[in-house]
């Protein structure tokens, strides 16, 4: 495989097509996404047990390594790690080894000697993950939990698990992304994931500044006007609008933006009746929602958070799965030469 | 110059090869003898001379040496990463007799005493000419002038801000006209900084797929038109360093038809790549300006072909391991290049992307006079020549390199072109030991 193959599959894929990291959903195929959303749905039996643990991962040790800190995913990740048995170590990297001029590439290594058998990365720098799985630990199964801009597929993953619960399919389906798309690992993926599904349209709602150049190459459609982008929804999935957007001169001010692109029960009401409402979290209320729509009939923002621990569940035994597939191959080649 | 003009070298004559030159040279199986250091005969008065060393290049193409206008030797200051010796010598392995040294050292060359430092370490250490280039403001801070005459007198043949920018442009206006008081020529890599800003890689399809944060192309076209209206003013000598957007051709163009004294050159690897390239994340093609789209790559082909784009320089970086060893925002842009300049070139020219005239000329004549020296086969002329075969094949690797530095995206792929024999002042500055 060379350098220039746009595809990271010869990364994340095992020779016969297994998960063995789990760094975007870039070069993943429908069935595959298929398949992370049925063992999902396989998982959330287990956590709506009493004793909510399968032994899957039992014996294995799994580090969250979060160089950027967050509360609600690192919380998921850990509490998915757990009922799939796996001993779990937090490291929280932006205050530790690194602030004492440790490379990451060292912090890496020092935690593969301790017999790491999964690392969880969020990272601030878009492809971190995939620079540890490609050149730094590739004998550990990588999941990636956000990258800069780049990508956050088990979030991808879980909103598309939750339209799914929602609309029984992604065929036919009109999807709106609203906001902060030029700053959004989420929207990214969540853009990929939706045209591999099959939806029939992505738009994207958002002003000028806060889109990528050449958004459109990504599989969506831009519009500028949220009224008319909301007309026939069926889901619209609002982003997380940063503070600071307003410093770099990207907005005016937070009252500008809410009036343009936030949703109120207004705007919410030219989608189609039984439109669904997403929000990655955490909400700034008044910013990009209203509270009656947030808490309202239409919104399935905390059944996103429940999915998150299934589909994360899902991706670490599938792609833990696939390491172990690859262990056993490696060392029966060696033992056969 | 590093390499004292009283050497004498032996008597020799190199038989066999093709001649081939940036001002129109180009016959094959003519003799060219060296005497003194100088080119002494060419065709049938060299074939008549006696010679205490005969060479046989049969199947070889004989060109004058190859000038680098932007090449990175990391001395003084970062000697992890390269340094003078190591890297003149890779300079030689990639057929060039002569380097322009970047004034991005540590400290910056920004004095008449690091000027001289580089050039005492070059004189007994390098085998091929390296000729300094001044910083063109102090500490390359971009905010106050630099000692450019005291720079000139010490040997630098041209001042430039290396890749960094100057502050604004009222600064950049006092640069030129500074400079243009002493006839110096001003090297400037075109990037407006507050466009951009914390980019690094080309704003286009493929960051806005992975996230990556761009640095537009207004960033440099904003900044080329900025400086050919400052050079109109200021009457300096512009040379406008690794372009690497096709507006940026038409802009020099227009105003080369206008009379601006502006010349400009292009990196090799802008030629041969894209931002494609980077769509795994792969470090090794970060560089600065960035990888853009095929059509500028197109372009800047175009630029050279027609003459707009004078030099094809090597924007050799030669990095330590830890400067590549991270996630690509947080690697250091630059690549290992001088040692597969030709060979890329001649992938070019095999997929007739350009001749092989275009290619030497760009590489010889083409630099050599922004920087007012001469290059041609000629009697009289300083025997600084490389002797390469097109048909040989190399494959870039820790066994072939010589450059302290060995991220290069050509490593482990077969490259067509060998170069046999750098000579500067008739003087082996490389000979290969293969084939």
């Amino acid at each position: 495989m060379t350098a220039n193959d746009p595809s990271p599959n010869h990364l994340q894929l095992t020779r016969d097509g297994q998960l063995r990291h789990f760094l975007t959903l870039d070069g993943l195929d429908r069935a595959l996404l298929t398949d992370i959303l049925d063992t999902a749905d396989s998982f959330i039996e287990v956590g709506e047990r009493t004793i909510k643990k399968v032994p899957l991962l039992r014996g294995r040790t799994v580090v969250n390594l979060f160089f950027e800190s967050s509360t609600r995913t690192r919380s998921t990740f850990e509490l998915a790690a757990k009922r799939l048995s796996a001993d779990v170590l937090n490291l929280d990297i932006s205050t530790s080894a690194t602030s004492k001029g440790e490379s990451l590439s060292d912090t890496l290594l020092n935690l593969e000697a301790m017999a790491s058998d999964m690392f969880v990365v969020r990272h601030s720098q878009s492809g971190a993950p995939h620079f540890i799985a490609e050149s730094v630990t590739p004998g550990v199964a990588i999941i990636n939990a956000g990258d800069g801009r780049h990508a956050h597929p088990t979030q991808a993953m879980l909103d598309m698990l939750t339209i799914r619960q929602h609309k029984g399919r992604f065929e036919g389906l009109k999807v709106a992304i609203v906001g902060d798309v030029l700053h959004s690992r989420v929207a990214r993926s969540q853009i990929r994931a939706l045209n591999e599904l099959g939806a029939a349209e992505v738009r994207i709602i958002a002003p000028g500044t806060l889109l990528p150049r050449d958004v459109e190459s990504l599989g969506c459609k831009v519009e500028y006007d949220m009224s008319r982008g909301m007309k026939d929804l069926d889901v619209v999935i609002m982003l997380r609008l940063q503070k600071e957007r307003m410093e770099g001169a990207l907005l005016p001010s937070e009252r500008e933006f809410y009036r343009l692109y936030g949703l109120n029960q207004e705007k919410l009401a030219l989608a189609h009746p039984e439109c669904i409402v997403m929000h990655p979290g955490p909400i700034n209320r008044g910013v990009e929602i209203e509270s009656a729509v947030a808490d309202g009939p239409q919104s399935v923002i905390l059944n996103q958070v429940t999915n998150g621990i299934a589909i994360r569940m899902a991706v670490m035994s599938m792609a833990m799965g696939g390491q172990i597939a690859e262990r056993q191959q490696k060392s029966s080649e060696r033992a056969q030469a | 110059m590093s390499v004292t003009e009283t050497t004498v070298g032996p008597v020799m004559k190199l038989v066999g090869g093709r001649l081939l030159d940036g001002n129109g040279v180009d016959s094959s199986g003519t003799s060219l003898l060296i005497r003194g250091g100088k080119i002494a005969a060419i065709g049938e008065a060299a074939d008549k001379a006696e010679a205490d060393d005969v060479i046989q290049v049969d199947g070889c193409v004989i060109t004058p040496g190859f000038v680098d206008l932007c090449c990175n030797l990391r001395e003084p200051g970062n000697g992890q990463k390269g340094n003078i010796e190591s890297e003149t010598r890779a300079a030689a392995h990639g057929g060039f007799t002569t380097v322009c040294a970047s004034p991005e050292t540590s400290p910056v060359n920004d004095s008449g005493a690091v000027t001289h430092l580089i050039r005492d370490v070059a004189a007994s250490r390098s085998p091929v000419r390296v000729l300094p280039v001044g910083a063109v403001t102090r500490g390359l801070e971009g905010d106050l002038l630099s000692d450019m005459a005291g720079l000139a007198n010490a040997g630098c043949v041209a001042v430039g801000n290396g890749s960094r920018a100057v502050k604004n442009a009222r600064i950049l206006r006092r640069c030129m006209a500074y400079a243009q008081t002493f006839g110096l020529t001003v090297m400037f890599s075109p990037e407006n900084q507050s466009l951009a800003a914390d980019g690094y890689a080309h704003d286009g399809l493929v960051t806005s797929r992975l996230g990556l944060l761009g640095i537009p192309e207004v960033a440099e076209t904003a900044a080329v038109m900025e400086m050919l209206l400052l050079a109109e003013e200021t009457g300096v000598r512009l040379h406008l360093s690794q372009l690497s957007c096709a507006r940026s051709v038409d802009m020099v163009a227009n105003a080369r038809q206008r009379g601006i004294a502006v010349t400009a050159d292009v990196a090799m690897h802008q030629l041969v790549f894209t931002e494609d390239s980077i769509a795994g994340f792969d470090s090794r093609f970060h560089v600065r300006p960035p990888l853009r789209a095929e059509a500028d790559r197109v372009a800047l082909l175009a630029g050279v072909r027609e003459g707009v784009i004078d030099a094809i320089v090597s924007q050799h970086q030669p990095h330590d391991t830890a400067a590549k060893q991270a996630p690509f925002g947080a690697t250091e842009p630059g690549l290992s290049s001088i040692e597969s300049v030709l060979s890329l070139g001649l992938e070019l020219v095999e997929r007739a992307e350009l001749s092989l005239q275009q290619l030497i000329g760009a590489l010889t004549s083409g630099p050599a006079a922004i920087i007012g020296r001469e290059s041609a086969l000629a009697g009289g002329a300083a025997a600084d020549l490389c002797i390469f075969d097109m048909q040989q094949r190399w494959t870039p690797g820790p066994e072939t390199l010589i450059s302290a530095g060995h991220h290069a995206p050509v490593v482990g792929r077969s490259l067509p072109g060998v170069v046999r024999m750098t000579l500067v002042d008739g003087c082996k500055a490389w000979t290969s030991t293969a084939g």
